[in-house]
């Protein structure tokens, strides 16, 4: 049996898109005109004498000075307890703001949408930038960093909960409306038992942002450990550095260890 | 009868199950209480509410001339820039994650331990702070953009990768079993079954990281390695609220038009 006997044999030409290769030219000339713009050729990186520079401060950093850890564990700490501020002052008033945009208990189009509007321009601004405006109103600190983390919180934990509130089962509200309940009420005993999982595992993983964001924000003087990273950068001691590094990894992972873990229990 | 309707039966009571959630409550109520103790809230500076109302100001009434006077170092170009660190660093992060996470999903290895390190390399590379990646680069390659998009092209593998393994994680092995009993070899099951099925998937993660890259492009200024952020930090130093009031303008509405794109382009996808 030769080839041309089975038409089959070969598999069906596949039609071509023309979208899919307007896509892929929009890819193309945006990484050329990208290099271009920040001027980020490989071979710069690659060059022996920059690319050694990299590797030295790499090797620098993996051999930390442990003596130093003693003097960075209080700023640890530091950093954890303006996680924890942060993460619940902000989830508190994400916790309120999101019960008033949502759209099945707040009826009103035009309420919603103001509020929503100003969500919308909160969550874009990132953490360190909040950082860098509150290090510019309050002051250098942590409260300066407390202050960054919930406006941040705020924006991560409105966008979700607003979102969960809304796909809730309406049966409750109804049945409670109809017997003449007020919108405490109806908060209380038909929205809360239904939502209150989501909302804590949203607070949780909002919390293990915050412990990645607030290991920065020292950094810009908004208080914890990101201090004493730019203190050490400042004077090329990257072993502390590396010590520094080392004790940060260890705490975010344990501590999204920690989060995640409680997490899947809840949604259980 | 009437008496006896009239009043609800007790609640149920779990004795264990409320002593657990009594438990967590009293935890996290001394977790609050411990943090509050260390950061004294009396430092803030008298003139906090002066300059909160210099910042409004400064939004409502910007520098309008600094949106574009062709000398390169205006919002539009600086803006630009920050495009392009973010759409670079993501299409090198893109590339680099996608081997990352075949190593990490644990469907795809028979021992248990392959798919752990990997997951475990991939937290490593996701807690390392960006800013001092940012700034290992700029020693590298001099301050800059390119030392920014390096920082977040390597940073962004963290994220990125766990996102795509678990993509890999969720796929529906039936095509590759089908590819695998038609006689395809190891490289067809990938270009024929895998790929295509996991193609949207990845397209949406991209763009998602790429909303994130923006947001993290506009801060890695502040460290001397591209972008809006520098222009803001000096503006925030000198006080000259007008131009801080123009660049956060200028970051809002650029933020939330990329969002919006991305958001477009993910929801014509599924």
């Amino acid at each position: 049996m030769s080839n041309s006997q089975i038409p089959n044999h070969e598999l069906p030409k596949k039609k071509l898109k023309v979208m899919n290769i307007v896509w892929v030219l929009v890819l193309v000339i945006g990484f050329f005109l990208s290099v271009d713009t920040t001027n980020a050729h490989i071979s710069v990186l690659l060059a022996p004498q920059n690319f050694s520079q990299f590797a030295d401060i790499f090797v620098q950093m993996c051999r930390p000075d442990w003596s130093y850890a003693s003097t960075a564990i209080p700023l640890v700490i530091e950093t954890i307890k303006m996680a924890v501020l942060g993460t619940v002052i902000g989830s508190v008033i994400a916790f309120i703001y999101s019960l008033l945009i949502a759209r099945n208990i707040i009826k009103n189009k035009v309420v919603t949408g103001v509020l929503r509007f100003i969500m919308n321009i909160i969550r874009t601004l990132p953490d360190l930038l909040l950082g860098a405006i509150f290090v510019a109103i309050v002051g250098i600190g942590p409260v300066a960093g407390v202050f960054a983390l919930s406006v941040f919180t705020f924006g991560v934990v409105v966008k979700l909960f607003y979102e969960a509130i809304e796909t809730i089962d309406p049966g409750p509200i109804e049945a409670l409306t109809a017997v003449g309940a007020n919108k405490f009420q109806i908060i209380c005993f038909a929205v809360m038992p239904q939502i209150i999982t989501y909302f804590i595992s949203y607070v949780l993983y909002a919390f293990e942002i915050n412990v990645r964001a607030s290991t920065v924000l020292g950094y810009i003087g908004a208080g914890g450990i990101g201090l004493y990273l730019q203190q050490t950068l400042q004077v090329f001691a990257y072993d502390k550095t590396g010590t520094i590094i080392i004790v940060i990894i260890i705490v975010v992972v344990l501590i999204d260890y920690i989060s995640s873990k409680s997490r899947e229990a809840l949604m259980k | 009868m009437e008496n006896t309707m009239k009043q609800l039966p007790p609640k149920p009571v779990d004795l264990k199950k409320r002593i657990y959630h009594w438990a967590i409550a009293i935890v996290t109520i001394v977790v609050i209480v411990w943090s509050c103790i260390g950061i004294n809230f009396g430092r803030i500076k008298e003139s906090a509410g002066q300059i909160t109302g210099a910042i409004f100001a400064g939004i409502f009434h910007p520098d309008w001339s600094y949106v574009y006077n062709g000398s390169g170092e205006d919002l539009i170009s600086q803006l630009w820039e920050t495009i392009c660190i973010a759409f670079l660093g993501t299409f090198i992060s893109a590339i680099i994650s996608l081997p990352f996470a075949f190593w990490a999903a644990h469907t795809k290895h028979k021992k248990w331990y392959v798919s752990r390190t990997g997951k475990l390399v991939l937290a490593v590379i996701r807690s390392f702070p960006e800013i001092v990646l940012a700034l290992m680069f700029i020693k590298a390659v001099g301050p800059g953009s390119a030392a920014g998009v390096f920082a977040l092209g390597f940073h962004s593998v963290g994220m990125l990768a766990k996102l795509f393994s678990e993509a890999i994680e969720n796929l529906e092995t039936g095509a590759n079993e089908a590819v695998s009993a038609a006689g395809g070899s190891k490289w067809n099951i990938i270009t024929f079954a895998t790929m295509p099925n996991l193609m949207p998937e990845l397209i949406s993660n991209t763009l998602y990281r790429f909303d994130v890259s923006i947001r993290s492009a506009s801060i890695l200024g502040l460290v001397g390695a591209g972008g809006i952020g520098y222009p803001l930090i000096i503006a925030l130093q000198y006080r000259q609220w007008n131009r801080v009031g123009i660049i956060l303008l200028g970051i809002i509405i650029m933020v939330v038009i990329i969002d919006w794109i991305s958001g477009w382009i993910r929801k014509k996808l599924v």
